[in-house]
């Protein structure tokens, strides 16, 4: 069974609960208690994650780290329909990776801010904000042009793939930092859209999305 | 409002040795724990390193798991809460969330039982059972501490060591203007109650941490799944907390209107008003009314 190391309020473990959600797997959950507890720095995880970062799963005795490389993986592995990662379109992988790159920057900007202003890490709220509004203009616009050309989903395909669900989450928790949604229109549609796919779950500080009208 | 004591910081995360800074009715404050476990708080006074002006020093007690300091002069300790010093309970200091919405709209959410269905599903409660029933509350006869009594509600999983759904009894007290004590039915005994306190820090008007507690009766968890269990539905009322608007909680009657299970809110508006309490709220006086 697949084990997930796992924090009940972090975005980058829900990105993980997300996947394993709509692919319909069972797995185990090891919490970690990174805030208050800090746990992510004892030396018993670090021995699992020297980087002291969640979400890390092991599947038998394969362990991985890095919520994007378990996406990856994940999608790869056990999505047999192939449409959360598909493989056979280089143009396709392509662009996938470049929004799991930009994945990776929301945590460092939207992430970081939550983490400021609701958990009181020392970080520089105020510049984390100011990076996140700078990445949902250029998320806006794409999910916008992607609109109008008829599309639903971040990249290139009629499904949704893992950058959908790599970028979700600390968009979708970014008013816990401070950092508003009010002009981004696209953006709050697309949040909408992911929130019915079937199989979707919520963590603290996101609600399911009504009926669609 | 301000000779009262108010929570910090948790004294077991509180790292030994530094000086960390926070922030009490909009004033930097600073706060410490040396090896010896002793705690000092102080006012910060423009550029100066905190603690090196004696005569900013502020009184601080720890309560609770909490370090407490006040700003004015208080007339006593801090309200009892007689329950955490039985030996059987699991005596757990949850954890500090900070919410972008004044303490006294934090305290209100924790009275409100009318939202367990919708935001907290599945846990302390379930559409269809959405009914909260009529209660009662009253003021204690010196006027220091509100009390709801026979709250009853129907919850999925009242607590960490709960294994199906329950009515459960709640009782509210709120013995402070941002501090509210629950007693809720144990699933281990019923004769006992377990205790879940929350204990708000207002750093600003409008903002807050919140500070968790809880005296519970549960002998197979961890202390960090009891956290964790808290923290999942701190968690869940955060971001309804901050679209609450106007963000200070309104004390003139009419400025909300209010619904049956609003009871407990209604006295406890009243009596920040009986208090002469300005910080965090819109007094009656100054509420604009639009036609």
């Amino acid at each position: 069974m697949i084990r997930l190391f796992d924090f009940d309020l972090s975005g980058n473990c829900y990105k993980v609960r997300l996947l394993l959600a709509f692919l319909g797997l069972e797995y185990e959950k090891t919490n970690i208690d990174y805030y208050p507890g800090r746990q992510h720095r004892t030396d018993a995880f670090l021995r699992i994650n020297p980087l002291g970062q969640l979400p890390v799963i092991e599947d038998g005795d394969y362990r991985l780290r890095d919520a994007q490389a378990i996406l990856v993986y994940l999608a790869h592995k056990y999505d047999h329909g192939g449409n959360w990662y598909p493989t056979d379109n280089p143009d396709l992988i392509g662009e996938i990776s470049q929004w799991l790159a930009f994945a990776d920057q929301l945590t460092t900007t939207a992430s970081a801010a939550r983490l400021e202003s609701a958990m009181f890490f020392e970080l520089d709220g105020d510049a984390a904000r100011a990076g996140a509004h700078k990445l949902f203009r250029i998320l806006d616009a794409h999910l916008w042009f992607r609109e109008d050309a008829g599309a639903d989903w971040i990249c290139s395909a009629d499904e949704p793939t893992i950058a959908d669900i790599a970028c979700f989450p600390y968009v979708a928790l970014s008013e816990e930092g401070g950092v508003s949604r009010e002009d981004y229109p696209a953006i709050r549609r697309w949040l909408d859209r992911v929130k019915r796919i079937p199989g979707f779950c919520v963590m603290p500080g996101v609600f399911p999305a009504g009926p669609a009208v | 409002m301000a000779n009262q004591w108010y929570p910090l910081a948790s004294v077991e995360e509180t790292a030994v040795g530094r000086v960390h800074r926070t922030r009490l009715f909009g004033e930097p404050i600073a706060y410490a724990k040396d090896t010896a476990g002793t705690l000092t708080a102080w006012r910060c006074t423009g550029s100066q390193q905190p603690g090196s002006d004696p005569s900013t020093a502020l009184p601080v007690i720890a309560r609770y798991g909490y370090i407490w300091a006040t700003i004015g002069t208080p007339d006593g300790d801090i309200f009892p809460i007689p329950e955490y010093g039985e030996a059987d309970r699991r005596n757990v200091a949850a954890g500090t969330i900070g919410v972008q919405v004044s303490a006294q709209r934090a305290v209100e959410n924790f009275l409100d039982m009318g939202h367990f269905p919708f935001v907290h599903t599945g846990i302390l409660g379930q559409e269809p059972h959405t009914e909260v029933k009529e209660y009662n509350v009253a003021v204690s006869q010196d006027g220091r501490e509100i009390l709801a009594t026979e709250c009853l509600f129907y919850q999925p999983m009242a607590s960490t060591v709960s294994t199906s759904g329950a009515d459960v009894e709640y009782t509210y007290r709120v013995p402070h203007p941002t501090c509210s004590v629950l007693y809720k039915s144990s699933p281990l005994d019923e004769k006992r109650l377990d205790v879940i306190a929350i204990f708000c820090q207002p750093t600003g008007h409008e903002t807050l941490r919140g500070h968790m507690m809880l005296s519970i009766l549960d002998d197979v968890n961890t202390d960090d799944f009891i956290r964790n269990f808290q923290l999942h539905i701190f968690g869940q009322d955060k971001p309804i907390l901050e679209n609450q608007f106007p963000k200070r909680l309104p004390l003139e009657p009419r400025a909300e209107t209010p619904i049956r299970a609003d009871k407990t809110s209604i006295v406890y508006r009243r009596w920040l008003s009986q208090h002469g309490v300005t910080y965090g709220v819109i007094p009656a006086s100054e509420q604009v009314n639009t036609p």
